[in-house]
């Protein structure tokens, strides 16, 4: 293996990796917004003992996060200099916002949210909880930003020699033709993530029979999160569609494993995409769906791999195929548990439902594959470009390093990975398992005495 | 005469050496943490850079986001020819942000010694690399036409860049220690200012043979001072400050003290921002391939624009940095919250 494709699949897995955490973080963010909310309004102890048990989670989840993140900077130059040096003048500025306007305020009032219960009030803790979740929602419109203008380019003028591509609208850049869209669709994923986990915990204790106020309260806040997240990402999952096929025709023709040069579009339920004859086997889905949807007409043309150079289509039709598929099948299957969650939830049944209820336990690890399902596509389809139509993935590796290099940290990362991760689920569940604490310690007391 | 480029030269070297005398205070407390022996000293040690440790460490990834934007040839030479270098330092700092959050999470002996270890020592190695790249920017990396990095891992470890790692790792431990006697108090706060002391004593000799061995083989680093002779005030103020560090900790003014270890380290970034301007990296043996401001900086409309965004943001980081530690002051006290 060569060092494009090692750095590819260290990039690959790293990114994957810290891709667990962020966003648990940013859903998770916004249910501690509204349990900490609720406790201010209410004065209910239930509430802060639920803010003080997330909490721990979150800053669990969130060193991870960082642990995992700081990887991701320094790899554009570790293994992709050439890249680097080709969009630093655009990337590497939204990449240096992102660490001024997000990551300061995460990393500094994340501080007051762990270990501040005690020497701030009340009203300012709660501050530094909105602002710890709004930290992380600045970070995630940044890199996606960033991420969208490989996808989508403008605001960019080519360098005389060619060697870089230089910024000329800054605000082009900012609002890139797929960047709204696809932020919106991370977004609501981010949510769905952080409630499939609340989620899951409570319908572990209701079944359980244990901290049973507890988890009645995590599930009702935290299943109206996820309504609201599971269907704004079936609308946003629509749009983003739309917007690839508009302006990355050749990663959503790989998608549908539509390669007919110009030809209705059908929408596969399933498939497999036979990549010599360039066709869908056993595929059952509707004809023309995918044009119907996307122009309203059945019979509308949509341009297919064949009307691309072969140099210039992604080469992992299938995996890009399949991933698509799985994760649109994914995302349907959370939106009917959670309409069935909901409708239990507002009978007032729910605790009856022992089989949805293990669902539920389960189910935190669904929007998790999404996610990473959902990346595949993104980042498989837009090859073998890094910078969609301008550079080339072979072209942008570091030329100072060789295979060897890239062997040897990708060993040693999958190795960290694993201790990291393992250790990880096992933290998790002892603390799920201790469950919340019985708070003796309320916000307001000054919490001396127990020092 | 001052350019954009000139303002992002001097805005970088602002990150990093406020990442320098931030993180440097955690990287010693960190380098110190095994001398302490018990549970109970260790947990002050690890709370008293709990609630900043995270936030100093954003000067690092925020720094590395200003150096890829201002001078994005630097940022891609020096992070992929000092790829194994970089890739330990990355472990060092997965590391010690895993074993600060995870130490606490479980009693068992064995459990917290681990992290133990692998806090202090990625404290250390985190130091020692920083330092390391530091020299190697100061004596100069072989550099092709193309700006890349032709040299080999191994020839990143020569003797000086190693002995500018090692009075980092000694600047760090007096910071740190520093910063460690104002946080506790009692017993481990007296065993703490012995330290200190030792550390002081231990990075003035380092500090004495860097100088000189600097002087004596890579003399460009004076000639901007010689150019300009008021920058000479630096070395004398970083000499004063080293000196009051001293007599505040004699007087027992510890926070005096730190303060006085903040502008030694500020100094001491300056004196290293001027020696190498207006270069970025030197290229030695072939001194023409160096990277400098001009040739290694991204357009100006992006220097411009990054500077718009820095003139917005950076007071507001300036104010959350100060509120934290406004709100964190004092000495540190163990609760539920704590690691």
């Amino acid at each position: 293996m060569d060092v494009v494709i090692l750095s590819r699949i260290q990039f690959a897995l790293t990114t994957a990796f810290h891709y667990i955490f962020p966003p648990i973080s940013i859903g998770l963010g916004v249910i501690l917004v509204i349990m900490e909310g609720m406790y201010i309004k209410t004065k209910n102890p239930l509430y802060e003992q639920m803010t003080k048990f997330w909490v721990k989670i979150f800053g669990l989840v969130f060193a991870m996060g960082v642990a995992s993140g700081i990887v991701l900077e320094f790899q554009f130059g570790t293994n992709w200099a050439t890249y680097s040096r080709f969009v630093g003048d655009i990337f590497g500025s939204v990449l240096a916002a992102e660490g001024i306007f997000a990551f300061f305020l995460e990393s500094g009032f994340l501080a007051i949210l762990l270990f501040g219960w005690n020497k701030v009030t009340p009203p300012i803790h709660f501050l530094s909880t909105i602002l710890v979740c709004l930290g992380s929602l600045f970070s995630s419109v940044w890199i996606i930003i960033a991420n969208s203008w490989m996808q989508t380019p403008v605001g960019y003028k080519m360098a005389e020699n060619g060697a870089r591509a230089e910024i000329t609208d800054f605000w082009a850049v900012v609002f890139n033709p797929s960047s709204m869209v696809r932020l919106s669709h991370v977004l609501s994923a981010a949510l769905l993530t952080g409630a499939t986990l609340v989620l899951s915990v409570s319908a572990y204790y209701l079944l359980k029979k244990r901290h049973e106020d507890f988890a009645r309260a995590s599930f009702k806040i935290s299943i109206i999160v996820a309504l609201i997240g599971s269907f704004l990402q079936l609308g946003t999952g629509h749009w983003s569609a739309k917007v690839v096929a508009d302006y990355q025709p050749a990663k959503f023709a790989a998608m549908e494993g539509h390669y007919e040069e110009s030809a209705p579009a059908p929408l596969y339920a399933f498939g497999w995409v036979n990549e010599k004859e360039e066709r869908v086997d056993f595929g059952i889905g509707v004809p023309g769906m995918s044009s119907f949807l996307l122009y309203l007409d059945f019979n509308k043309p949509v341009k297919g791999l064949k009307a691309f150079k072969p140099e210039d289509r992604p080469k992992k039709v299938n995996w890009i195929f399949q991933s698509y598929h799985l994760m649109v099948s994914i995302g349907m299957g959370l939106i009917a548990l959670i309409l069935a969650g909901a409708f239990f939830q507002y009978r007032g049944t729910l605790e009856k439902q022992r089989f949805l209820l293990w669902i539920f336990v389960f189910a935190v690890v669904a929007p998790q594959l999404g996610n990473m399902l959902g990346w595949v596509v993104a980042e498989l389809g837009r090859q073998p470009w890094i910078v969609y139509g301008l550079l080339r993935t072979s072209d942008a590796v570091s030329r100072s390093i060789d295979a060897t290099h890239v062997w040897a940290s990708l060993i040693m990362f999958s190795l960290i990975y694993a201790l990291l991760f393992s250790l990880f689920i096992f933290l998790l569940d002892h603390k799920i398992k201790q469950g919340p604490q019985i708070s003796h310690n309320p916000i307001s007391d000054g919490g001396k005495q127990r020092a | 005469m001052i350019d954009l480029n000139i303002v992002w030269y001097v805005l970088v070297g602002v990150l990093f050496a406020g990442y320098a005398m931030l993180d440097g205070f955690d990287f010693g407390v960190g380098a110190l943490h095994l001398f302490t022996k018990s549970d109970e000293h260790r947990r002050l040690m690890l709370n008293s850079i709990g609630p900043v440790w995270d936030g100093n460490e954003v000067w690092l990834v925020t720094g590395g986001g200003a150096l890829f934007a201002a001078f994005p040839e630097v940022y891609a030479t020096v992070f992929s020819g000092f790829y194994i270098a970089f890739m330990l330092l990355l472990v060092a700092l997965i590391f010690r942000a895993i074993a600060i959050e995870f130490r606490s999470k479980q009693p068992m002996l064995w459990w917290r010694r681990m992290w133990d270890i692998s806090f202090s020592v990625s404290s250390i190695i985190a130091s020692i690399l920083v330092g390391t790249a530091l020299g190697n920017i100061i004596c100069g990396v072989p550099l092709g036409k193309d700006y890349e990095y032709i040299g080999t891992f191994l020839g990143l470890l020569r003797p000086y860049p190693v002995l500018v790692g090692l009075t980092t790792l000694s600047l760090f431990m007096m910071h740190g220690s520093i910063y460690a006697i104002m946080k506790t108090e009692g017993e481990l706060h007296d065993k703490i200012r012995g330290w200190a002391k030792r550390a002081i004593l231990g990075f003035i000799a380092m500090y004495i043979i860097t100088t000189i061995v600097t002087l004596v083989f890579y003399p460009h680093m004076l000639e901007n001072m010689k150019k300009y002779p008021v920058l000479f005030i630096i070395p004398v103020i970083n000499a004063l400050a080293i000196a009051n560090i001293f007599r505040e900790i004699h007087l027992g003014r510890d926070f005096r003290a730190f303060l006085s270890s903040c502008v030694s380290i500020v100094a001491l970034m300056a004196l290293f921002a001027i020696g190498i301007f207006p270069n970025l990296v030197i290229s030695s043996p072939d001194l023409a391939n160096s990277l400098n401001i001009y040739n290694a900086a991204s357009t100006k409309s992006t220097l411009k624009t990054m500077l718009i965004i820095a003139i917005i943001g950076m007071p507001f980081v300036i104010a959350y940095t100060i509120s934290i530690y406004w709100i964190f002051r004092g000495k540190v006290r163990l609760n539920d919250t704590s690691y």
